[in-house]
């Protein structure tokens, strides 16, 4: 077992005085002193701070770019399409997408995030972000599907950090003025400070928010700068779970696994209809299979009223008791009150308001199918 | 008030002992937002399930260190279990057992600490 890694921002987390946790082969923040509960509602009422240097940023490039930048953003993009289910050629400078790494049954390998640069001469460049766990797979097989063409440059040696919550602009604004014009899932660098700073305004707790990457040294220092604002305070791994699953977005490793398809996991919104037009989607005929059929299982949204929360494991009966699913993820919600809960059920047990149970320890807890996100998103969209 | 390695803690009354969970295990377990206590009139070995404690991240089990029979639950973290938290040793109790033989604090299982010998242990975790 590799020893632990830990990022840049590591010193800064101890002297905030975090409890640190191990997660995906890195030591990271779990809370910091005011704990979970503090730090979730900090986020939707202001804007919290959170280090998720762990990620996996990298960006791809052609060897040898041409004089065209549209030709060269069609090459890059060719390149990789094959692999994710989005539409990269039809991407805007600017623009960024999330998409699903496919494997050969049409399963989910990863879910990541992919821009294209906005500045002309970084055209034939695609920015990704892929989960922390799925790095070496990805970027090896990354890397293997652009040949001699392109490669892929690894960036999780820098600092990357997400400022999320409705105060978010505000703080970042005042550090970086153009940030504000940003559009959710636009994505533009500037300097700052002497170096390179990429802000996409995006994040995973349903909050409007940017995700921040830039070199250790200029990190540590805006991680201070925006520290330094009364709106902003620290959040760890922690909050950022229980934010993300009251947005009822689905994390990897938990909801997604290489054996869900996109249907099944409501992801549908990810797979470009230029792409599936064009059939050379990874499992397209298991995609095409269940979009004429339905698919055998989706995943839901349960509320469960009182009683205990329901975690990641639990069954899912339906109202004679048989085992209908499982739930990937669940936990209180400090928002709403109870718990909430994601789920795989069958198509025909998912509509919303359907009664079911789930069994935490001895106890079967009613709960509900009701629609996601649990939580609406507040994303600031372009006009 | 006795104190167990597992950061419980004991008080007897008689043959009633209140037991509830120490500072120390509150402020490691997080924001308490469930409590999971003991059907009254339960009988209890040392080391069974007395309680899971939920808190946003996990569900933690808390283990009797004693024998006897659950004559009360605090309905208070029915409604508010971040009493768990807020006054751990006090009013974020968990459930009274009743001892098979009243007694004194002094007379309970050698294993447990007083709060010096409790404030010690802490001190070399």
């Amino acid at each position: 077992m590799d020893a632990l890694k830990t990022t840049a921002l590591n010193a800064r987390h101890q002297a905030l005085g975090a409890k640190m946790t191990a997660f995906s082969g890195y030591v990271m923040p779990l809370n910091y002193g005011e704990g979970v509960l503090a730090e979730h509602r900090w986020t939707r009422d202001h804007a919290s701070l959170f280090d998720v240097s762990h990620m996996g940023p990298a960006t791809v490039e052609l060897l040898a770019p041409g004089p065209d930048a549209a030709a060269n953003h069609a090459q890059i993009s060719s390149l990789l399409e094959p692999l994710l289910t989005a539409d990269l050629q039809g991407l805007a400078p600017g623009q960024m997408r999330y998409t699903l790494l496919l494997n050969a049954d049409g399963g989910i390998d990863d879910d990541l995030m992919v821009a294209r640069p906005r500045d002309l001469e970084r055209q034939g460049s695609l920015d990704l972000v892929v989960n922390a766990g799925g790095k070496a797979a990805d970027f090896a097989r990354i890397s293997a599907q652009l040949g001699d063409a392109a490669r892929l440059v690894r960036r999780d040696a820098g600092v990357l950090i997400a400022l999320q919550g409705p105060a978010a602009e505000a703080a970042l604004s005042a550090h970086l003025p153009h940030s504000a014009a940003l559009g959710f899932m636009q994505a533009s660098e500037w300097v700052w400070r002497g170096g390179s700073i990429l802000v996409s305004r995006c994040g995973y707790t349903g909050e409007d928010g940017f995700e921040i990457l830039c070199d250790p040294t200029i990190g540590a220092e805006l991680w201070d700068a925006l520290l330094a604002s009364e709106r902003v305070k620290p959040a760890g791994l922690a909050a950022r779970d229980s934010l993300r699953l009251e947005a009822g977005l689905p994390l990897y490793g938990h909801d997604l696994d290489p054996t869900v398809s996109p249907l099944e996991a409501g992801l549908g919104f990810a797979v470009s209809k230029r792409r599936l037009a064009r059939g050379d989607l990874l499992g397209a005929d298991r995609f095409a299979q269940e979009l004429a059929h339905g698919p055998k299982r989706v995943r839901v949204g349960l509320r469960l009223e009182a009683g205990p929360p329901a975690r990641e494991g639990a069954e899912v009966l339906d109202a004679k008791a048989n085992l209908i699913g499982r739930v990937t993820s669940g936990g209180p919600s400090p928002s709403l009150g109870g718990g909430v809960a994601l789920a795989f059920v069958p198509p025909h047990l998912a509509a919303i308001g359907t009664g079911l149970f789930v069994k935490v320890r001895d106890r079967s807890v009613a709960a509900k199918v009701v629609a996601l996100p649990f939580v609406p998103h507040r994303y600031k969209r372009s006009v | 008030m006795r104190f167990t390695k597992d950061h419980e803690w004991l008080s007897l009354d008689g043959d009633i002992v209140t037991l509830g969970v120490t500072a120390y295990a509150a402020q490691q377990l997080g924001d308490v937002v469930f409590v999971e206590l003991p059907e009254i009139g339960k009988k209890l070995n040392p080391g069974d399930p007395l309680a899971v404690v939920e808190s946003v991240k996990a569900a933690s089990d808390v283990y009797c260190p004693i024998a006897g029979e659950v004559v009360e639950i605090n309905q208070n973290l029915v409604s508010s279990p971040d009493f768990v938290n807020a006054s751990p040793e006090a009013a974020g109790w968990f459930a009274k057992l009743k001892l098979a033989k009243a007694g004194s604090e002094a007379d309970l299982d050698p294993g447990l600490m007083d709060r010096a010998a409790y404030e010690t242990f802490l001190n070399g975790l």
